[in-house]
């Protein structure tokens, strides 16, 4: 006899428990993730130069892990497809190439940061480098948070177990992909 | 049996479609600002912006067809988003205000920047108890 957690039975306004815990999660990333970028954008309208600092971050790793994140977020969104419909080791699957995405993502991060600090871009050479370490840093912690989860839920996905956590690991996983998808045009584009 | 139905409606979607109109878009973000026309860099990387995270927060997150206690308690913290924005955004923004200015010395000199001073034969400005330099 297998024993239901509350998060699977009892509905809170209509939403499953798990699942509206994972939105009130969201809510308060918004205020972190919002506040860290919200003092960016008006530091770096307060201050022109931080222009040729920005210079100095590489476009091409940056779009090619928003490439990374988007395919990731599909392959979560497919494995939550695959869990609806009952097929808990295609879920499962779909999981393991979610995290494969985002340890593609971390690779990535962790060579352009070597080569970044290399160059003595560190966390205190300016205010542009500062938010450019605490912001990308805080969504790499997210990254990894995410893909630690992530392979804990493909274990009980891929016997069929708790599929409905596929479907809340993926509205995380979606929400760290629009975060990049707003820190990109930030700290890469806008030179 | 209405979650039933909701569960259709979300997966009836062609994600993959999706997918590659996000990545269509990722494109136009990273080539638009290559010709180097503010206006043009403002709405291909930012305003594409806006529109990829609609997609991902719609199609992917499922938001539109999720109950509207969400939809509020996201509409709540963005809120709260705008309005740090707009109170704290004309101090840091401006370099001068109704009753104030920055004066040169308004922003903090590490000591090592003080030594490059130093070295060019500058004289190092002196700081104030908090840190910050007499003007």
């Amino acid at each position: 006899m297998s024993v239901k957690t509350i998060a699977t039975t009892r509905s809170a306004m209509g939403i499953p428990t798990g699942r509206l815990a994972i939105w009130w999660v969201l809510v308060s990333e918004v205020v972190i993730f919002g506040g860290v970028l919200v003092s960016y954008v008006m530091h770096r309208i307060g201050h022109a130069e931080w222009a040729e600092e920005a210079a100095h971050t590489n476009t091409w790793l940056g779009a090619f892990n928003t490439l990374v994140l988007l395919s990731s977020s599909l392959s979560a969104v497919l494995g939550h497809k695959a869990a609806e419909q009952g097929n808990g080791k295609k879920a499962a699957n779909m999981l393991y190439l979610t995290c494969l995405g985002g340890l593609t993502f971390l690779i990535v991060k962790s060579f352009e940061w070597t080569s970044e600090i290399r160059e003595g871009f560190t966390i205190q050479a300016g205010g542009f480098w500062s938010y450019y370490y605490t912001a990308a840093g805080l969504h790499a912690f997210h990254v990894l948070c995410g893909v630690i989860i992530m392979l804990f839920v493909a274990q009980t996905a891929k016997k069929n177990q708790e599929l409905h956590r596929v479907e809340n690991i993926g509205i995380y996983w979606h929400f760290v992909d629009i975060v990049w998808i707003f820190l990109f045009p930030l700290l890469y584009i806008a030179k | 049996m209405h979650a039933h139905a909701e569960a259709h409606e979300a997966h009836h979607r062609n994600y993959v479609k999706i997918w590659a109109i996000l990545t269509g878009l990722l494109v136009v973000s990273v080539t638009g600002p290559m010709l180097g026309i503010r206006v043009v860099t403002l709405i291909t990387a930012f305003g594409i912006a806006l529109v990829k995270a609609y997609l991902v927060a719609k199609n992917f997150m499922h938001l539109d067809i999720e109950k509207p206690i969400v939809k509020w308690l996201l509409s709540l913290a963005l809120i709260i988003m705008v309005l740090l924005y707009t109170m704290v955004a004309p101090d840091v923004e401006r370099s001068s205000g109704q009753r104030w200015v920055k004066t040169p010395g308004f922003h903090y000199v590490s000591d090592a920047a003080k030594g490059k001073e130093h070295e060019h034969g500058q004289e190092p400005k002196k700081e104030n108890e908090h840190g910050t330099e007499h003007p």
